[in-house]
């Protein structure tokens, strides 16, 4: 299973993607296996405000749904038209197929998320 | 991002077993395949109590595989009830809505209901002899039907109802090249069995099979019944039977969306004990003209009165729809969703659901509430897909 060094990870499989004050959150490949094909991704809209663990999208499989939920707060600033319109990239690339940029209000959220190793291992273990 | 059904009702996945019937300390139930499965990676869930695969590599492909060439089920879970005497076939017809007015070898698909009309179950009647009759039925419903048909019977001690679920696997065989496939394994002579009807026989050596041409699909093909000592060898005898044909296995995942195209009712989703047939459209497995059978007078009451709701084909835009969703028609709700999907075959998104019977016409522009947002969908003539 693939697990990039350069995310952190929520326990509810989002990885985050941390470059200055602008998080690039997407969901892992544990995840996608476990939901199967992706045919349909729902995004929030630029501008939005989330808190942590707020629900900012949904992805469905032909038989399963599963709700993104944000793992760090703030203000979308961008948001991945190219998923919605080809959500199977979901599955063939989890780590390049993000579904949004958020401009983190409080990034001492980043400390609950899991190192690599600590999220391989809690992948391992579930 | 937790991961939860379409529905509202079921875990993991919207599909034919509810999760009540088997106590979760109880150990899983394995057929004669759980080997093939897990060698060929099939991803195990928990099925009604039985460990089966809801896939192997993708849903998508294994049901264009089933539509385009031909592909193999383990659909061992389904209950078998046999039924012995010489009324056999007047007892089943006190408790089925269909007439079973069928000869040795053909079989028949009909709903059995309660006295209000709801239905029990929808099965097929294997008619053996005259005084030896098969049902198969749903998994999930085989100790309740078994119940239902011992406690109805109205011969008794001249009819006698089994339940040799745990005697029987069963494969389904099905796509265009069911027939190919299948005719490698068996001396049976496969041309000569016609839809709906079946044969006993020998396959891949497995002696005692019943070789039926049903199927829930939408596609030829077969449904074969195996004495489950020895029915192992079947199944890479079928997949290296079918090789050439580029064969593959097949999930409950696609299982599902297979039937959904073909709208085949899906009992616990689409039909249950508070739907009847005539609501259900499923009227053509329904002979009222009988003098009797278990609910004919709720049903004449009903179509007498005018059925008030009907089961019909949508087909949503922009988002997909899910049993439990609500319809709507100018603002207000008027039905509810009991399947849907993003159908692999046709492409669209495509559900049933019921609605009343004057907005039940083909055209007819509804909305689906897919968790708070509305979508449109419109009304289609079934199914929605019909093999050429």
């Amino acid at each position: 299973m693939s697990v990039p060094s350069d995310c952190l990870y929520s326990r509810e499989h989002e990885w985050v993607r941390v470059d200055g004050d602008i998080a690039t959150i997407g969901i892992t490949e544990h995840a996608q296996q476990q939901l199967g094909e992706v045919v349909f991704v729902e995004g929030p809209e630029v501008g939005q405000v989330f808190d942590c663990d707020d629900e900012v999208g949904t992805i469905e499989s032909v038989k399963a749904v599963a709700e993104v939920y944000t793992p760090v707060a703030g203000e979308v600033t961008e948001t991945n038209d190219g998923v919605i319109d080809n959500p199977e990239a979901i599955n063939e690339a989890p780590y390049e197929a993000w579904l949004l940029k958020i401009r983190m209000s409080n990034p001492s959220d980043l400390d609950a998320l899991m190192s690599p190793e600590a999220y391989e291992e809690f992948c391992n273990v579930g | 991002m937790p991961i939860r059904p379409p529905g509202v009702t079921r875990a993991l996945l919207c599909l034919e077993a509810p999760l009540s019937t088997t106590p979760s300390s109880a150990p899983l139930r394995r057929t004669p395949f759980f080997e093939f499965h897990v060698a060929a990676g099939g991803r195990m869930i928990d099925f009604g109590g039985w460990e089966l695969p809801v896939q192997y590599a993708g849903l998508t492909a294994e049901h264009k595989t089933v539509r385009s060439a031909v592909g193999l089920f383990d659909v061992s879970h389904m209950g078998e009830i046999r039924v012995r005497g010489a009324k056999a076939l007047d007892a089943v017809r006190h408790l089925v809505a269909n007439d079973v007015a069928i000869v040795d070898g053909q079989a028949q698909y009909s709903p059995m209901c309660y006295e209000n009309g709801g239905i029990v179950d929808d099965l097929i009647v294997y008619r053996i002899t005259e005084d030896n009759l098969l049902i198969c039925v749903n998994a999930a419903n085989r100790e309740k039907d078994f119940a239902w048909m011992v406690e109805n019977n109205p011969l008794k001690g001249e009819v006698e109802f089994t339940d040799e679920g745990d005697q029987w696997a069963q494969v389904a065989i099905q796509g265009r090249h069911a027939e190919a496939t299948l005719q490698k394994l068996t001396g049976v002579d496969l041309s000569a069995i016609k839809y709906y009807w079946h044969a006993a026989g020998t396959v891949a050596g497995v002696e005692g099979c019943i070789i039926a041409r049903t199927g829930y699909t939408g596609e030829d093909g077969f449904e074969v019944f195996l004495p489950v000592a020895g029915a192992a060898a079947i199944w890479p005898a079928v997949v290296a039977a079918g090789a050439e044909y580029g064969l593959t296995p097949i999930g409950l995942g696609a299982r599902d969306t297979l039937r959904l195209e073909a709208k085949m009712c899906l009992y616990g989703n689409d039909i249950d004990a508070t739907t009847t047939p005539l609501e259900a459209g499923i009227a053509w497995a329904v002979k009222l003209k009988r003098p009797f059978f278990i609910g004919r007078d709720a049903m004449l009451a009903q179509r007498a009165a005018g059925v008030p709701r009907r089961l019909v084909c949508l087909t949503v835009e922009g988002r997909i729809a899910r049993h439990g969703h609500t319809l709507l028609s100018d603002g207000a709700v008027v039905g509810v969703v009991t399947s849907g999907t993003k159908a692999p075959w046709v492409d669209a998104n495509i559900a049933l659901g019921y609605v009343p019977d004057a907005l039940s016409a083909p055209g007819t522009r509804l909305q689906v509430d897919v968790r708070g947002k509305l979508a449109d969908a419109v009304v289609v003539k079934g199914p929605f897909y019909k093999r050429a």
